[in-house]
Formats: structure tokens, C-alpha cells, sequence
């Protein structure tokens, strides 16, 4: 028998799982520890330790210039986007009830790029310089992901909403959004496509101080909403009919989930850039490890999916040199063979 | 129930339309040429610049997109059916990732440089991946399932997708022959390297010709058709044989090519029905139709520059599917 541990109240209601929650101690050390260690990795070598003492605030002043001007804005974005990348792929696979559902699949993600190249190649003149400040991407990023989402929503919209219609049109949009992208890439100068290629990469290079003040309220914001509407979710996972007897208005915990999904994607990429493979497997590889219950499992998500992309990051910056290789190219290096470690174990057990 | 003379006179009529298909593909293009011109071209042959651009490019560019839209379209049906999964196509087996790595390996490591060569390569790296895939997923008791296989391909997909933008990374300067090579297209190919893979088609295409009853049985659920007496596994192998014949022999030619598979076969289902010795057959000639018209627009949206077929597909294709999927898509 589980133990599990019950939390109530007028607006929300939680069974916890125990063996969960020691799970989830663990991981929230794992990050810490990930957190500390990418800090001291990079150019130069700053040992955990001392990262441990100036982020107390006593260290040298070069080491602290390095770690706090350098190396702590893009693994704190690095962090918050995984997190948010992560949560919104366990909603909206509780939503499509479909493994194989992914902002990336059903054309957020691909929205999000779609507007950053679009971006690039309105507000640029002549010369090939941007005519408006670079501050504004990430505005034209979230508004991409928005509009798709939306866009998705009404199409799939003919007297309700159903998960494959969903997930079908989105495949579509998905595939459209990437194509105009390319078209666009292709019709400007090479320059621009390769910035707008890095991007659709994922890159958390140009992180800044300035981002790190929007991205954690906005992200820990979206995350508490996301524990609030776990409830809805596990219902979810019943089927349309079964949630409708149990009182759920499914279309419009639907449309708000979605909203709540999008939101997350949007705020992650605006400064990340469509990192893939963290929003479809980091649910996959929480399930595996507790469960298939929201409550859980969204908590759990979000600490591998910001482990995923820190590590992902710390290895693109130092393992080759001068090169800088953007984030999500390691996201699935790192992942995958985990992920594969978990299903052949499983699979003995 | 549409009636069999309706479904016939729908193969017939879309049959037609890829004979008009491939016709247009060899007679438009940047170099300027008519009907008649092409007409000459095979007939009054005389060694003209026209002539020799309608037989020696445009000419096998048309083959090869009705073979490989064919091809991808099987294969995504027959993965559909087998996972019970929409959102299956070839991708899932991880084939085109693998023969990308493998291409993108072959560039960086062994130096290869011409497409001839990525045809073997690809090959390789697309049955590789599958049957890495297949091991990792039937590994223990829980064996074989749906999901196990669809998990496993996905992740292996992506671990391969990210080696290859790695090395990528790491070799910029090969960067233009192969991204070249990555975006999928049937451009600049010549008619041997036709000639190689289509063997390994037209034996998934008689495979698959042979088994339509199990794959209808199969479509009724594990249990049912295991109660029928079809032997889950062996059809199962079956089927991802024939889908690495299929999608490692388009790939191998075209590149990666990905929308085709998924979308035609729910095309295809929602106008014929789900029989599948309908649905294949119809979802070949459709994947046939989509690929052609694809690549002659890709000739002409930013003219003299081509766009990546695989773009073209998304815009043709999106909007189709989009009117499908509101319309409610048949079960497969």
C-alpha cells in the first residue's frame, strides 16, 4: 500500500504520494547541486566551493564578476526555461492524452520561431541591421506562441474541442509554421538565417540580468497556477465523458489548460529560444519515476526539465573550446540515453 | 459505405492525376520548355540544352518524387495501424535521424562528399536506427507495446538529431553540402541512384500487397486479432521491415522527407475508408500526387532559388489536412 498524505481545502485538493515526495527531495538537491557546479564550470575554473562563498557574498572580486556577471544570468534562464518547458509538456500530454504530445508538436514552439524569423526579417533594413532594439524578440517570440496556440484552438473548434482534433491540427500548423520559416530563412541573407537558426536551436548564451527579472516571477507564477490544476488534469485523463459526469466543464478547463500551457512555452522560449525534446520527454522521464499522477508529477517534470537544459547549456559553453554550441543541441545528448536507461529497467522489473 | 465501383473510380481518376503529375514536373521548370519540347525530348531526341535538362534532370527528379511519396505514404500508414498512434509516421522509427547522423557522420569523419555515396550511407543509418530501436523496445517481458516501441523511437530520434546538430556545430565548414542533403529534395539526382533503392521499395510495395488482410485484422486491436489467430509479433516484425525497406530507401534518395507519411494516410482513410486494401493503395498514389506537385512549386515560389520540397509538402499539404481534421478524421 502507497502512503500517501492528503491535503484539502475549499479550492484545492491533493493526494500526495510519500514515495513521491522523497523523490522529489532528491531532485530539488540533484538541481542545487547541478545549479552550484555549472556556476564553476567555464573558462576558467571556479571550484564549487568558492562558488558556495561568493554567492554568501566573500569571495574574490574577479571570481564574483565571473560568476554573478557571466555564468549565473543564462543558468538562472537556463533553469526557469527548462522548468517552464517541462511543465507545459505535461499539461498538454494530460490534455491530448497522447505520449507523443509536445509544444513542439502541435506548433507553439514552432509559432514562437516562426515570429522571431519573421522579426529578423521585417526589422531589418537595408544593411541588414535591425532597425528596432533586440529587446523586443522575446515580445515577438511570445506573441507567435500565442497567436499559433490560438490559431490551433480555432481550427480545431467545431462545436467543442476534441484531443485528436487538437493534436492533428496542430501537427499541421506545426509543419506549416516551420515552412515559412524556412522559406523565410532562405529568402534573406545567409547571416540572418544562421542568428534565426541558433535561435530555433535554443541558445540561453545572451541571457542578461534584465531577463532574469521577468523570467522567474513569470515562470514561478505559472508554475503555482499549474499545481493548482492538477485536479482538472488527473480528471483529464479519464476521457471527455467520464470528466463531464464528474462535474468538469471539459471545454473550458480545456481551453485553460491550454492557455496555461501556452503561456508557460511562450515565456520559456521568449528568452531561450524553442529548446526541443524537453517539453516531450522530461513528463516521460518523471512518469517513470513517480507515477503518473498531475500532483506529482508536474513538480517533478519541471526539476528535470531545468537539470536537462543546465546541463545542456554547461556543455555547449565549455566542452569545445571557443566554440559555443547552443543549449539545445545537448538537451536530447543528455536525455535520451536516460530516458532509455528507465524504460529497459522498467521493462525487467 | 461508399460502394467498390467509387473506390475504384477514385484510384482510377487519382491515378490519372499523377500520369498529368509527373508530366508537369518534366515539362516546367526555370529552363523554359513546353509540352512539345518534352515531347521531342523523347522522340526527335537532338542533344539540345532542353533536351538534355528534360531527360537528365527533370526526368528522374519526377520518378524519383512519385516513388518516394508513394513509399513515405505506405510506411506512414503502416506505422499508424501498427501503433494505433495519429501522430505515428517513419520519424518514430527514428529513420530519418539515423540516416541524417549517418550522412552528417560519413561528411565529417570518412571525408564522402557526393550523393551517391549518402545513398548507402543513409540506408544504413535509417535500418540501424530501426533495429536499435526494435532491441531497445522489446527488451524484457513487458515486450514489445505501442508505446514502449513509440518511446523509444522518440527519444532515440532525438538523441540522433542532437549528435548530428553537434557535429554540425562542431564542423561548420562542411555545413553547406550537407544541410543541402538535410532539408530533403529530390533535385539533382540521377536515375541510378533510382535504380539502387527500388528494389528495396517495390519489395515493401509487394509486402505489403500480400499482408492486407493481417494488417486489417490487426487493426481491430492486439487481442482481437490474436483471438482471430494472426501472430501479433511476426506481423509486427513484418511491418517494421517493410516501413525500413520503404522510409530507408526514401530517405537514402530524398533526404528527410516527413510530413508525407503522417498526413496522406489520414487523407487517404477519410475519403476511402479504412480498409486497408484501399486505404494503402490510395494513400500511395496520394503521398505520389502531394510529393510531384510540391517540388514543381518549390521550382517557383522564390525563383531561380528552389525552397526544400519538404517546405512546399507543409504548405499544400497543411491546409488539406486542416479541412480534414474538422471534418473528423475514420479511425485507422
Amino acid at each position: 500500500m502507497k502512503k500517501l498524505l492528503n491535503l484539502q481545502s475549499r479550492f484545492y485538493s491533493q493526494l500526495i504520494d510519500l514515495s513521491a515526495l522523497k523523490q522529489l527531495g532528491i531532485l530539488i538537491v540533484v538541481v542545487a547541486i547541478t545549479f552550484i557546479i555549472s556556476l564553476s564550470i567555464g573558462d576558467s575554473f571556479i571550484s564549487p566551493l568558492k562558488v558556495i562563498s561568493i554567492l554568501s557574498g566573500n569571495g574574490s572580486e574577479f571570481d564574483t564578476l565571473i560568476v554573478q556577471e557571466f555564468r549565473m544570468p543564462r543558468i538562472i534562464v537556463a533553469l526557469f526555461a527548462g522548468m517552464g518547458l517541462a511543465v507545459s509538456g505535461a499539461i498538454l500530454q494530460g490534455i491530448i492524452r497522447n505520449p507523443l504530445a509536445s509544444p513542439d508538436v502541435i506548433g507553439i514552439s514552432a509559432g514562437a520561431g516562426g515570429a522571431v524569423v519573421a522579426f529578423l526579417a521585417i526589422f531589418s533594413d537595408t544593411n541588414y541591421s535591425l532597425t528596432v532594439s533586440m529587446e523586443w524578440m522575446p515580445v515577438a517570440a511570445f506573441v507567435g506562441a500565442l497567436v499559433t496556440a490560438l490559431l490551433v484552438y480555432g481550427l480545431s473548434w467545431t462545436n467543442g474541442v476534441t484531443a485528436t482534433r487538437l493534436v492533428m491540427i496542430g501537427v499541421g500548423i506545426a509543419a506549416f509554421m516551420q515552412a515559412t520559416s524556412t522559406v523565410l530563412m532562405l529568402a534573406g541573407p545567409i547571416y540572418q538565417a544562421s542568428k534565426a537558426n541558433i535561435w530555433i536551436t535554443g541558445s540561453v548564451n545572451s541571457a542578461t540580468w534584465e531577463q532574469v527579472k521577468i523570467i522567474i516571477p513569470v515562470i514561478a507564477c505559472l508554475f503555482f497556477l499549474s499545481l493548482l490544476v492538477t485536479r482538472h488534469l488527473n480528471l483529464q485523463q479519464f476521457g471527455d465523458d467520464v470528466a463531464t459526469s464528474l462535474g468538469q466543464g471539459v471545454q473550458k478547463t480545456r481551453l485553460a489548460l491550454l492557455l496555461l500551457c501556452t503561456a508557460l512555452v511562450g515565456s520559456a522560449v521568449a528568452f531561450s529560444g524553442t529548446i526541443g525534446f524537453v517539453g516531450l520527454m522530461a513528463p516521460h522521464i518523471a512518469r517513470r519515476l513517480v507515477g503518473s499522477s498531475f500532483g506529482s508529477l508536474i513538480p517533478v517534470s519541471a526539476c528535470i526539465g531545468g537539470i536537462l537544459v543546465v546541463l545542456a547549456d554547461t556543455i555547449g559553453r565549455s566542452m569545445f573550446g571557443s566554440i559555443e554550441v547552443p543549449a539545445g543541441v545537448f538537451t536530447a545528448a543528455i536525455g535520451a540515453p536516460y530516458f532509455i536507461y528507465l524504460l529497459i529497467k522498467m521493462q525487467k522489473r | 459505405m461508399t460502394s467498390n465501383l467509387f473506390k475504384s473510380i477514385l484510384l482510377l481518376l487519382s491515378s490519372i492525376l499523377t500520369i498529368i503529375g509527373i508530366v508537369l514536373s518534366i515539362t516546367f521548370g526555370y529552363a523554359d520548355t513546353n509540352l512539345l519540347t518534352t515531347w521531342e525530348a523523347f522522340f526527335h531526341f537532338n542533344a539540345s540544352n532542353e533536351h538534355l535538362i528534360i531527360l537528365e534532370h527533370r526526368l528522374p527528379r519526377a520518378l524519383i518524387a512519385t516513388f518516394v511519396g508513394a513509399s513515405l505514404a505506405i510506411a506512414g500508414a503502416l506505422l499508424q495501424t501498427m501503433t494505433k498512434n495519429p501522430l505515428a509516421s517513419p520519424g518514430i522509427l527514428g529513420i530519418n535521424a539515423g540516416a541524417g547522423l549517418f550522412v552528417v557522420l560519413a561528411m565529417s569523419i570518412f571525408q564522402m562528399t557526393n550523393l551517391f555515396s549518402f545513398t548507402l550511407v543513409a540506408f544504413l543509418g535509417a535500418a540501424i536506427s530501426a533495429l536499435s530501436i526494435l532491441a531497445i523496445s522489446s527488451v524484457g517481458h513487458g515486450g514489445m507495446t505501442p508505446i514502449n516501441l513509440t518511446l523509444a523511437g522518440t527519444a532515440l530520434g532525438a538523441l540522433f538529431y542532437s549528435l548530428t546538430q553537434g557535429l554540425l556545430a562542431i564542423n561548420e565548414a562542411q555545413l553547406d553540402q550537407v544541410l543541402f542533403w538535410l532539408a530533403g529534395s529530390v533535385q539533382g539526382r540521377d536515375l541510378h541512384m533510382l535504380w539502387i533503392v527500388l528494389p528495396f521499395l517495390l519489395v515493401g510495395w509487394l509486402i505489403t500487397a500480400i499482408k492486407m488482410k493481417q494488417l486489417n485484422l490487426l487493426s481491430l486491436g492486439e487481442d482481437v486479432a490474436r483471438g482471430l489467430g494472426l501472430n501479433i509479433l511476426r506481423t509486427k516484425f513484418l511491418i517494421i521491415l517493410v516501413v525500413v525497406l520503404l522510409a530507408g530507401g526514401s530517405v537514402s534518395i530524398a533526404g528527410p522527407i516527413s510530413f508525407i507519411g503522417l498526413i496522406t494516410p489520414h487523407i487517404a482513410r477519410k475519403i476511402i475508408g479504412t480498409e486497408h486494401q484501399w486505404t494503402i493503395p490510395f494513400a500511395a498514389i496520394l503521398g505520389a500526387i502531394l510529393l510531384l506537385f510540391a517540388d514543381i512549386g518549390a521550382r517557383y515560389i522564390l525563383m531561380p532559388q528552389e525552397v526544400p520540397v519538404g517546405a512546399m509538402t507543409a504548405f499544400i499539404g497543411t491546409p488539406i489536412f486542416v479541412y480534414i481534421a474538422r471534418k473528423g478524421f475514420n479511425k485507422g
